[in-house]
């Protein structure tokens, strides 16, 4: 097998049976990068040299013994992780010079953990986005192709659109997302990969560029629920830099896969039986739900009733919270600056040329909702439509352990197929969005093909802090639907 | 002590309430490990989060917190165990996250009393509306080069308490000493050093004005008033200029305005209309603040006897008057100072020579207590001289000059000089003899009923004697003679 096809935990141990280098593990990724980036576009920056020399360190470390859990692991880190030394664009014009003196925590950890990245994935500029168009760096296209349609360029979801891509083609083994509203989730249904959105605080957001601080946060997007299980585990725990964040033991994750699943009770709400809901999506749900049933679950009816108000509640918050996020990028201590006569002049120019027109969008719905007058009719009715919808979960979770819904409403749509209508575009993460902001985790896992041979992917939503459900469960859908389809465009092909 | 402003068609009030700014002493800054401290180069106290770069966060100093507890506890204020912080939302060149982080619908602190004395006596209670922390802002500086304006973030995220008064003040003096007792209370608190010439204390006035039994009318906000002799004269100023835009028909806007001291008049910085709209909303970034009642009580027992309550005791304890242990309490130093010269010794006394003497030596030569010339136990050892009589008050005056300029102790220079006191009779009754001897006249004339005259044979005894001379036994001796 290709060792652009391998799982990380199958690398990991290949790695430390010597069945290959580091060097050569990395060296093959670097290279499909090399051949395939020009074209999908899933990478903004590679940084293939600083990779390989990386990746002999990692040799080193075998040599000795020392792997860690990710040594010599090649993964695409999302543009918007602060990385020292190495550009970070957050895919905006604004930030296109800007090289960060300082390093997340999410990547700090996995370079810790012996991770070794292989370049900064595109994305919706500033994660504002379902479609991946809205890059400042152009659109990332989806390897993945309908039948009989080689010509047509299909979007990879968004806002971690160059994540998942680079996933799903053998451009990377991994990849850091981050999830808003579903940023993590959509476009690793739409890649035919698995992502995970963590709780609320379960990763760190220092060091993470801001788009909506109360919803942000950081997961793993990889091509097996244990590889995002063994991501997960380096990504996630407390950092005292970030207040959010929540100081708890992170779990053994890996110890989830494949635990047994007999009573546990799996809830499908009723409402996410929406209009617009494709038939083959709903189709999938439905092997979903006899998959789970199959492996001893219980299946119980619930209604979240809140859930239709979720995504004018989100599209309330989120730009609110990225208005006030993004004052910053005003082209005075770092980034892009454009002259002014005036200081005002200066900061209408220099954003003007900075922020392409859906950040501009939202920004000015974000003024628009907190402005006095107005704050009280949206801002604040959204928060409180938020705790409803948070509670509706809260008491989901009193009858069932876990929700099981589609993560997208129809499979991945050709670019310019709806992004003339941004309400249409902002349809796609319906079903994404309630458990952003109720802050639960979310797990996005795919099921297999649609009829025009695109992959579909379920979601999986848990308590707080039980990631470890979700993976379980994850696992049993992952080996119920026996998915190994890999896209049209792949690294293995390209060779 | 009522203030009034007579115009052409009657007598107005003035109504005024004051918002305080005050920087919290502290070693690092609200939000980042930044230092602080004031001064520096420009630009080297500030962290990445300081500066609004992509991706930091901010991370409360719990020491601040604590600084706007003791506060509101010294203020006699609620504390409220659950607080949150808002963003304040402005575009400004020395705003670098495009934000203040402050405390707008729920702040840690809620309604207080400040009470104030005035040069008559009178005693009034201000209220407090509200403490809230936030951040301070960066420096603009527009005078460095001719085109061009630079920012120094040194002091943009240090942690501000802001001091919201009720409207309750009615004239330039209780502003002045309301913005004196504010400041006292927070140096004994040692939560801001209120110094206003540093900013590291400054004061936005709010002004109107009425007629008696009105409702209030509408206020101007006079903002960023940096010494309190100016609040005092902005307030004098503007309450001047509203009454005449009245009187002459006119409507007072409400608007920001900026006090001219070289001119002595505010001027119009924003109108209403051009008010920013900041579009407070809770801070996403930083959880609702919540302190434990047990915290608080643990702050307030390790906070240190504050001015009003050492004034009542200095009245208690010591047998001063109000003036004096008013005059005593205004800084802790000084009180420190007085408490070790009175210990021991007649407390009296010591009000007198601390708020006399020693106060009258430090304006002189500009210095102040903690830099005294004269320390407390030196004092007290010149008290001591006085006590058991070695010297008496006349000769303790000029023990005390010598002491000021040599820094000897008083029994040395008593030594040196020869002053101890007389209280040999039979000299004194030498002395005597020879004063009534040599003004024969005077004595007839004394005891023709000319009572007064006595003091003058005590003032000549005391002469011939140097001044060293007891002058309780001159006394007796002279009416013993006479």
């Amino acid at each position: 097998m290709s060792l652009t096809e391998l799982t990380i935990a199958d690398a990991a141990a290949g790695l430390r049976k010597r069945a290959f280098s580091a060097v050569e593990l990395v060296r093959a990724h670097t290279d499909a990068i090399g051949a395939l980036n020009p074209r999908l576009n899933a990478y903004i920056t590679p940084t293939s040299d600083a990779a390989l020399e990386a990746a002999a360190h990692a040799d080193a470390a075998l040599a000795r013994d020392e792997a860690k859990p990710l040594t010599g692991i090649p993964l695409g880190i999302k543009d918007l992780f602060c990385t020292t030394g190495v550009r970070t664009t957050a895919a905006s014009n604004i930030l296109k010079n800007f090289v960060p003196p300082y390093e997340s925590t999410v990547t700090a950890n996995l370079l810790r953990d012996g991770a070794v990245f292989v370049g900064k994935t595109n994305l919706d500029e500033f994660a504002m986005g379902s479609a991946n168009i809205t890059s400042a760096f152009g659109p990332v296209e989806n390897p993945w192709k309908r039948k009989g349609e080689a010509d047509t360029v299909l979007v990879p979801g968004g806002s971690s659109g160059g994540s998942a891509a680079a996933v799903a083609a053998g451009l990377a083994m991994g990849a850091t997302g981050t999830d808003t509203g579903g940023s993590i989730r959509q476009p690793a249904a739409y890649c035919g990969i698995v992502g995970l959105k963590p709780t609320y605080g379960r990763c760190s957001r220092f060091g993470t560029i801001a788009y909506a601080s109360s919803l942000d946060q950081a997961g793993p997007m990889a091509r097996s629920v244990r590889d995002c299980a063994i991501m997960l585990q380096s990504m996630a725990g407390f950092d005292p830099r970030d207040s959010t964040s929540v100081d708890r033991d992170v779990p053994d994750y890996s110890a989830a896969i494949g635990r047994s699943l007999k009573g546990l009770k799996v809830g499908i709400p009723r409402e996410y039986r929406a209009e617009g809901l494709s038939a083959e999506i709903g189709a999938a749900w439905q092997q979903g739900i006899e998959w789970l049933r199959a492996a001893g679950c219980e299946i119980v009816d619930v209604s979240l009733p809140h859930t239709k108000y979720g995504l004018a509640t989100y599209y309330i918050v989120a730009p609110a919270e990225c208005s006030s996020n993004l004052a910053r990028y005003d082209g005075l201590r770092f980034g892009e600056r454009v002259e002014g006569q005036t200081l005002d002049a200066m900061y209408e120019a220099t954003r003007r040329a900075g922020f392409g027109p859906e950040v501009r969008r939202r920004i000015m719905m974000g003024t628009y909702v907190l402005s006095a007058g107005y704050y009280d009719a949206y801002y604040l009715k959204a928060q409180k439509v938020r705790t409803l919808i948070r509670r509706d979960f809260t008491e989901c979770f009193q009858q069932v352990d876990v929700l099981l819904t589609p993560t997208a409403p129809t499979p991945a749509f050709a670019q310019g197929e709806q992004s003339d209508d941004p309400v249409q575009m902002y349809l796609n993460d319906i079903f994404t969005v309630p458990a952003s902001m109720a802050g639960m985790p979310a797990m996005s896992v795919p099921v297999g093909l649609g009829d025009t041979g695109l992959p579909l992917g379920l979601q999986l939503i848990g308590r707080p802090f039980d990631e470890e459900t979700l993976l379980a469960a994850g696992s049993a859908l992952e080996s119920a639907a026996g998915f190994t389809h890999r896209p049209a465009i792949r690294a293995e092909g390209a060779k | 002590m009522s203030y009034t402003i007579e115009g052409k068609t009657g007598t107005w009030e003035i109504v005024v309430g004051l918002e305080v700014h005050a920087q919290i002493i502290s070693h690092s800054k609200l939000f980042s490990g930044a230092s602080a401290s004031y001064g520096g180069e420009p630009n080297t106290h500030v962290s990445l989060v300081d500066a609004g770069f992509p991706g930091m966060l901010p991370v409360l100093n719990r020491e601040c917190v604590a600084q706007a507890v003791r506060t509101g506890l010294g203020l006699r204020a609620r504390i409220n165990l659950e607080s949150r912080f808002d963003r304040k939302n402005y575009f400004y060149a020395d705003l670098p996250t495009g934000y203040q982080i402050s405390q707008f619908t729920h702040p840690i602190v809620g309604e207080g009393t400040v009470e104030i004395e005035l040069a008559d006596g009178t005693v009034r209670h201000i209220g407090i509306t509200r403490l809230h922390i936030e951040q301070d802002a960066g420096k603009s500086m527009h005078d460095q080069d001719p085109a061009r304006s630079f920012i120094d973030l040194n002091r943009a995220g240090v942690a501000l308490m802001e001091i919201v008064s009720e409207p309750d003040i009615r004239n330039p003096e209780e502003a002045g000493a309301y913005l004196r007792k504010l400041r006292q209370i927070l140096r004994y608190l040692g939560t801001c050093d209120g110094n206003m010439e540093e900013g590291s204390m400054r004061a936005d006035v709010n002004v109107s004005v009425r007629k008696a039994g009105e409702p209030f009318r509408t206020r101007c906000e006079i903002k960023n008033v940096n010494s309190i002799r100016y609040v005092m004269h902005a307030i004098e100023v503007e309450a001047a200029r509203q009454v005449e835009v009245w009187e002459d028909g006119g409507e007072v806007d409400q608007e920001t305005r900026l006090f001219d001291p070289a001119r002595n008049e505010t001027r119009s910085l924003r109108s209403k209309e051009d008010a920013h709209d900041y579009r407070y909303f809770p801070d996403p970034d930083l959880l609702p603040l919540v302190v434990e009642q047990e915290w608080v009580d643990e702050l307030e027992r390790a906070l240190p006897e504050l001015p009003d309550d050492k004034r009542d005791r200095f009245i208690r304890q010591y047998g001063i008057p109000r003036y004096d242990a008013s005059v005593l309490v205004a800084e802790q130093a000084i009180a420190d100072y007085y408490e070790e010269v009175a210990k021991g010794r007649d407390a009296r006394l010591a009000a007198n020579w601390v708020t006399g003497d020693l106060f009258g030596a430090l304006n002189r030569t500009g210095r102040t207590i903690q830099d005294s010339p004269i320390s407390a136990q030196a004092l007290g050892g010149m008290l001591d001289l006085m006590a058991d009589k070695t010297i008496n008050g006349k000769i303790a005056k000029e023990v005390f000059e010598d002491m000021l300029e040599t820094g000897d102790s008083a029994a040395d220079i008593v030594e040196r000089k020869g002053l101890k006191q007389v209280t040999d009779t039979g000299a004194i009754d030498a002395a005597v003899a020879d004063v009534l001897a040599r003004n024969a006249d005077k004595v007839e004339e004394y005891r023709g009923g000319k009572d007064r005259l006595f003091g003058f044979f005590v003032g000549q005894v005391m002469k011939a004697m140097a001044g060293k001379a007891n002058p309780a036994i001159v006394n007796e001796a002279l009416k013993k003679v006479l």
